[in-house]
């Protein structure tokens, strides 16, 4: 201790100390329990689930009314489900990410309004108008995307329900099938995913858009001054450059596209089938949903649960992948960005 | 192909690629119109069919009470019976009440980690602190429901002794969990883009670093944090899974957090499946659904609103 140090020592000095140690130990104590939290779950899935998986439970179906046999069918049904989930969200989400920072103009509405106003009189002055249009639209959309992130998930599930089913559904139904069949008008693969693909969109677009910022404006700049076309500067130089980005949006999107149950509730997940999917309009079974079922509807809850700590380990080994993944490719990018 | 004729095709090609982005960009506005139109229409006949009104209406969910001296027996949610009940003030004291324990756990914490993790961590600990509570937050949360259910509900009774073992604090709780990722990044992000001249100012006056902290840059990011409380209030109303799981499942009106509950949102996820279609029970459960939907788009709204005004500001002082 330095001798500045030792006048400081003061009784105020050491009690402003003490009650500074006792905060930090309060803050310091709320990260210990975070993390806590997550390893207790982890450890907990991990020590009673990972020593039921085995190839046999991989791969074979439910048996004697879900007390026995494997998930196989939900594994499937999972994959099928976040397949045709990302063919829908990621291009829609890529391309809303892309209109948001490459086609809105930098300045908010309220300048972009005034610049219009201030230039009464002057030549060209419609071009400031639609760059105020232009960015009212961004705003729009930016809050409707946070809003379609605030969702509740269940909400979907309805909008699913209402939507797709009952509306897309049954109405593809009148026009193509004869009267009285249904075919699409049902819960099937492909409402559950496109309901999924709705909820997946806004992850998307926010960890694209966050790629998009990474390329630097010199090379879209840099671009455009050897004659290249807006559109031909995303294709050839932002697109590629933020690849990683928008695989780390897609990764993410699946993760969470994984694990959610409430939106495919009413959607399409069938309790238990002893069939695979063979078509987009047939009921899947899905490990999410085999976890709520298993755990709250099983016939002999001692046989079951064995086989639930097996599913759950699935799970989230399956989400917990796919997620570190993609922390993992955001976080070099990131660092890249940072290092700019 | 001469030049000309080429440059032509390139610019029609890139002005309507520009047509075709605007419009995807429209569609995030299309459906968030969508959703609300969808589940609205489902829950109209609650307002106009006369043949519905008769079990369901805005009256029945919010202010009929049956005859009797007991909360319990005053407000009952009994859609499936000879005389249907659909009061909605027993899911509606689940909602509150679970979403009231799970935000007094996550908002403190996630807030003294957040300042913790912005403060006083070194880098690499913050290198392993955010993308642990980003694995956090990707846990689905049926998986946190399966956990509430079958093991902390066990901890907490041997603990505590409760009565049952499904109740408000479990099913809080594991709420707590899945809200503490969104208070803590909000929280973060907010307290970051604090600038470093407040911190500079007030350990040159004399404060220690656990004083700036607390009383110079977390009220500087008070916003934010409160930003961050009002999302995570709106997840937590409409969080489902968690709570059709280890909340009991019993839409008992009861203020009692020892009691087993049942919120808005298990409700539809435990109802809408053996429904039948187009009743007066379907209506209620979409008028619900509408109900979560306009709860949580205020919140998310106004939510969203503090934290761009807050970077807004903190960028002009910035600079």
């Amino acid at each position: 201790m330095s001798a500045v140090d030792a006048s400081l020592n003061t009784d105020h000095h050491r009690s402003r100390r003490a009650s500074d140690a006792i905060l930090l130990g309060l803050l310091a104590s709320s990260i210990i329990l975070t993390l806590l939290i997550l390893l207790v779950i982890l450890g907990v899935v991990t020590a009673r689930g990972a020593g039921q998986v085995s190839w046999e439970f991989l791969s074979q179906p439910p048996r004697e009314g879900l007390t026995g046999g494997g998930i196989f069918p939900a594994i499937v049904g999972t994959a099928a489900l976040v397949l045709l989930m990302t063919i829908a969200a990621v291009p829609l989400g890529v391309a809303t990410a892309i209109y948001l920072h490459e086609y809105t103009p930098a300045e908010g509405p309220r300048l972009a309004w005034s610049r219009w106003v201030a230039s009464k009189g002057r030549h060209g002055r419609f071009a400031l108008l639609r760059r105020f249009l232009s960015a009212s639209l961004a705003v729009v959309v930016r809050s409707a995307v946070a809003n379609l992130a605030g969702v509740p998930s269940i909400v979907f599930g309805l909008f699913g329900l209402g939507f797709f089913i009952q509306f897309i559904g049954r109405g593809l139904d009148r026009m193509t099938q004869p009267p009285g069949e249904i075919v699409w008008g049902q819960g099937s693969l492909i409402w559950a995913a496109l309901t999924l693909a709705l909820l997946t969109l806004p992850t998307v677009i926010v960890a694209t858009e966050e790629a998009l910022r990474t390329v630097p404006p010199d090379q879209r700049e840099a671009s455009l001054a050897l004659g290249a076309t807006r559109w031909e500067t995303i294709r050839r130089i932002v697109m590629p450059a933020s690849l990683p980005g928008i695989l780390t949006g897609a990764i993410l999107g699946i993760s969470r596209g994984a694990g959610e149950v409430a939106p495919i509730l009413f959607t399409g997940a069938a309790y238990y089938l002893p069939f695979l999917p063979q078509r987009v309009t047939d009921q899947f079974m899905h490990l999410g949903y085999h976890v709520l079922i298993l755990s709250t509807q099983s016939p002999d809850v001692d046989a079951t649960e064995p086989l639930l700590y097996g599913t759950v380990f699935v799970l989230l080994i399956l989400t917990f992948l796919l997620n570190l993944t993609g922390v993992l490719i955001r976080a070099r990018t990131r660092a890249r960005l940072a290092g700019r | 192909m001469s030049w000309t004729g080429r440059d032509r095709i390139r610019r029609v090609i890139d002005g309507s690629m520009s047509v075709v982005f605007t419009a995807t960009g429209a569609v995030a506005i299309l459906f968030i119109f969508l959703i609300f139109l969808f589940t609205f229409k489902e829950a109209l006949p609650v307002f106009t069919d006369p043949e519905i009104r008769k079990e369901a209406n805005l009256r029945q969910f919010f202010a009929t009470a049956q005859p009797a001296e007991r909360i319990d027996e005053r407000f009952v949610w009994q859609p499936t019976s000879d005389q249907p009940k659909m009061s909605l003030i027993p899911l509606l004291l689940g909602t509150f009440k679970s979403t009231f324990i799970a935000l007094l756990f996550a908002c403190p914490v996630g807030v003294a980690a957040a300042l913790f993790s912005s403060e006083f961590a070194s880098r690499r600990l913050r290198e392993i602190v955010k993308p642990t509570i980003e694995l956090l937050a990707g846990i689905p949360s049926v998986v946190l429901g399966f956990f509430a259910l079958l093991i902390l509900a066990s901890w907490l009774q041997d603990a505590f002794g409760f009565t049952y073992r499904l109740n408000a604090y479990n099913a809080g709780l594991a709420l707590g969990i899945a809200l503490l990722p969104i208070v803590f990044t909000i929280s973060e992000d907010g307290l970051a883009a604090v600038p470093r001249g407040y911190r500079e100012a007030s350990m040159a006056l004399g404060a220690t670093r656990v004083q700036t902290a607390i009383k110079v840059v977390l009220p500087a990011a008070a916003p934010a944090v409160f930003a961050a409380f009002v999302l995570a209030f709106g997840r937590a109303i409409g969080e489902t899974m968690i709570l059709l799981m280890a909340g009991g499942n019993a839409a008992i009106a009861s203020f009692s957090l020892n009691d087993p509950l049942r919120t808005l949102s298990a409700t539809i996820a435990a109802e809408l499946g053996e429904v039948v279609f187009g009743s007066a029970h379907y209506s209620a459960l979409f008028f619900i659904g509408t109900l979560l939907f306009l709860i949580t788009f205020i919140s998310n709204s106004a939510g969203n609103v503090i934290i761009a005004r807050m970077r807004r500001r903190m960028q002009g002082e910035a600079s």
